[in-house]
């Protein structure tokens, strides 16, 4: 049913006859169902033309030269700009199609003046499969998507040009016409392109999909219908560093909420002027947005760098730790890029251990000490990925693909997690703890009497200057951090293993050798020796995230 | 002790054993891991020789001036002290008369000055190239490696310090 009705008569006759589309009309008229948007073209345009010739016995077929007066009811005062052209916008340009053949006098309307095209051609089914090719040759796999369509900020002053224009013709028949009575144009356009991408895809579209699909739409030849706003609004469009031009939608419509009507209108054609071509598309793209994998891993290399090591260019040490375990999943997600977080981080030295399984003196020592998570948490953020799917079987497979690849780190837990969950790892880290056991040489020769003593000691505060080491790169300051416990195992008259449980952001190394007396107190200070460190492993890390996974 | 690596001393030790060092008029010696230089006396000082007990320590170089001063902030480390070469850091109060100047050595930013011989001046004694550090100073990134160039290793200071004494014998 055609869902126009008398009472749109008068807008619809001037919004066509000024080369109005029919379903901009139907947005004019308030029309805010989905069914009429969705017909075909040609055959709206051919309903519209016979709506609008019915009952009017007066109305010629064709035209030409109406008696502007006998129709519109108007006082001669109120002539509006748009009826002057109307013998202008006559037969000769109605008759003119988009491949510049002219057929019936129901033929297509040239281009738009308020959509440029867009509720034409650029959403009927043509365009549509040629969008969807292009999302299909992208490669991604989705099982929904979101439609993003972008529209060149001149169609809001055009919107608006026609919205001064059919209000003022309402008003003669003492109807209002608020700005939202109107349907939005991108809302029409959704309406009637979603279900055709819904059909062409075989997919939903979602709001929340992470897989976007973005179109953006350009039109060169009326990119000056902007400009000027700016002279009469100058503060809307102040240039910001990232725009490539002021006048953004957001700016434009900013503008035409400030101006003026009588300002508008003088700088303004209302109605628009008929454009020559339709939008070009700018550009077809597709992403999906970031996935989350997260796991625990364990360091048995003492040459490895978490992240890697490079310094003007030339690397300095081969791989790392992120490396190992992100290249895999960058292939197999077939993501552009990742970025690698965790719960803390050792240094190229520092082993990172910890096996529930096997009993050690370092395990015995994190049973007592109530703490027994192996491995250092992890996330990594997958950017763009292809494919986003995986069962907890080929998850598994991926974590086995990984600790074949490599005898320096291992991964275990490792799962899918959402953007939210990562937000754990890094959760009160100052309240988190880590275990670590170290190999000590001492100047001086001990014996087992000479080292007891620290395995009472309990929550022991020091003060730690920032680590000369680090210096280059961190602020000067102190940390106050505590060591919880400690246990010893004397190993010769030089040497001992502590292990200690500490405050996280402890620097350990510092704590054992002193750091030049920056560090107080010192192992070295706490047994009147000069020592120094060997070996260090973290053993534990204190944070219960990830979940754990039953292998 | 571990398995897999045979004993290996750490980049600290080694930092606090074969740390580098430059031969100033007043034999100042400097290590310098990644960029940072902690200025300390080297063995041939004449404070370090037997006999010399130290009164006391001043970071007062002059009226304006005093090393304790010095406040950085940020990563950057806004807000130091610029030192040049002969930059003096501390002064040194001798028990028998004797005054000594200790000068920077090294240009750059100063970071932090060693208040723990302000309070125990022995320490600058008993451990000279450790605790008893003098300054830590940061030269400026395009400078870093213009100052490690000019420094020495343990074993060129000592012949260094060998030819000095051979010289100060022949001279007198």
């Amino acid at each position: 049913m055609f869902p126009l009705t008398v009472e749109n008569k008068h807008v619809a006759q001037l919004l066509l006859s000024t080369g109005t589309c029919p379903r901009c009309i139907f947005r004019f008229c308030g029309v805010d169902f989905h069914a009429p948007y969705k017909l075909p073209y040609k055959e709206l345009l051919s309903e519209l033309q016979k709506f609008l010739k019915a009952e009017e016995d007066e109305l010629v077929s064709e035209i030409p030269n109406p008696p502007p007066k006998k129709i519109r009811l108007q006082e001669p005062e109120d002539q509006i700009d748009g009826m002057d052209s109307l013998s202008q916008n006559g037969e000769g340009k109605l008759s003119v199609t988009e491949d510049g053949s002219s057929s019936s006098k129901n033929s297509n309307l040239n281009v738009c003046n308020v959509c440029l095209g867009i509720l034409q051609d650029f959403c009927e089914k043509e365009f549509i499969k040629k969008v969807c090719q292009k999302v299909e040759a992208s490669g991604f796999e989705f099982t929904n998507l979101v439609l993003s369509v972008s529209f060149p900020p001149q169609l809001s002053v055009r919107e608006h040009a026609a919205w001064l224009l059919v209000k003022q013709e309402m008003g003669k028949q003492s109807l209002s016409l608020g700005r939202n009575d109107i349907v939005q144009l991108k809302e029409a356009y959704k309406w009637i392109t979603h279900p055709l991408f819904s059909e062409e895809l075989g997919v939903p579209i979602d709001g929340k999909s992470l897989f976007e699909v973005s179109v953006v739409f350009a039109h060169p030849e009326t990119v000056e219908d902007c400009h000027f706003l700016r002279a009469i609004c100058p503060d809307c469009f102040k240039p910001a560093k990232n725009k490539q031009s002021v006048f953004t939608r957001m700016a434009v419509m900013k503008a035409l909420n400030k101006i003026k009507e009588e300002d508008f209108r003088k700088q303004f054609p209302c109605p628009p002027n008929s454009p020559k071509a339709v939008c070009t598309v700018l550009e077809i793209e597709c992403a999906h947005g970031a996935v989350f994998v997260a796991g625990r891993y364990n360091k048995y290399s003492r040459n490895l760098p978490q992240t890697p090591w490079i310094i003007d260019g030339e690397r300095k040490l081969e791989s790392s730790v992120e490396e190992l375990i992100s290249d895999h999943l960058l292939k197999v997600f077939k993501a552009e890029s990742f970025n690698f977080s965790s719960s803390g981080r050792e240094d190229v030295d520092v082993r990172t251990l910890g096996n529930a399984q096997m009993l050690t003196p370092s395990t015995r020592f994190c049973f007592m000490t109530g703490c027994v998570l192996p491995g250092r948490p992890f996330a990594i953020e997958l950017v763009n990925p292809h494919r986003v799917h995986f069962t907890s079987q080929e998850i598994k497979e991926l974590q086995q693909k990984i600790n074949n690849s490599s005898n320096k780190i291992q991964v275990r837990d490792l799962q899918l997690v959402t953007r939210e969950a990562i937000g754990h790892m890094k959760e009160g880290e100052e309240e988190k703890t880590k275990t670590y056991s170290a190999l000590i040489w001492t100047n001086k020769a001990i014996q087992r009497k000479d080292i007891e003593f620290l395995d009472d000691i309990k929550d022991l505060k020091i003060d730690q200057k920032t680590p000369l080491r680090v210096l280059h790169r961190r602020p000067l300051a102190v940390r106050t951090r505590i060591i919880h416990s400690m246990e010893t195992c004397y190993v010769d008259e030089h040497h001992f293993r502590l292990y200690l449980k500490t405050q996280a952001g402890t620097y350990i190394k510092e704590f054992v050798h002193g750091d030049f007396g920056r560090t107080k107190p010192n192992i070295g200070s706490l047994m009147d020796v000069t020592a120094d460190i060997l070996e260090l492993d973290v053993e534990s890390v204190d944070v219960d995230w990830p979940p754990a996974l039953d292998d | 002790m571990s398995k897999e690596n045979p004993v290996k001393t750490t980049v600290y030790y080694s930092t606090l054993t074969g740390g580098r060092i430059i031969p100033c008029d007043n034999t100042g010696s400097i290590f310098a891991p990644r960029r940072i230089c902690v200025i300390t006396l080297a063995g041939s000082h004449p404070v370090l020789q037997s006999g010399k007990t130290i009164k006391s320590i001043s970071y007062q170089i002059s009226t304006n001036c005093s090393r304790l001063q010095n406040k950085v902030s940020g990563k950057f480390k806004r807000g130091a002290q610029f030192l040049t070469e002969l930059a003096p850091l501390c002064k040194i109060y001798c028990s028998d008369g004797e005054e000594y100047t200790i000068s920077s050595c090294v240009r750059g930013r100063l970071m932090e000055v060693n208040e723990n011989i302000l309070h125990k001046p022995s320490i600058l004694q008993e451990k000279p190239s450790t605790e008893g550090y003098i300054a830590v100073v940061l030269p400026k990134f395009e400078e870093s490696k213009s100052v490690t160039e000019g420094l020495l290793t343990q074993k060129e200071y000592e012949e260094v310090v060998v030819k000095r004494l051979k010289a100060t014998t022949a001279a007198s």
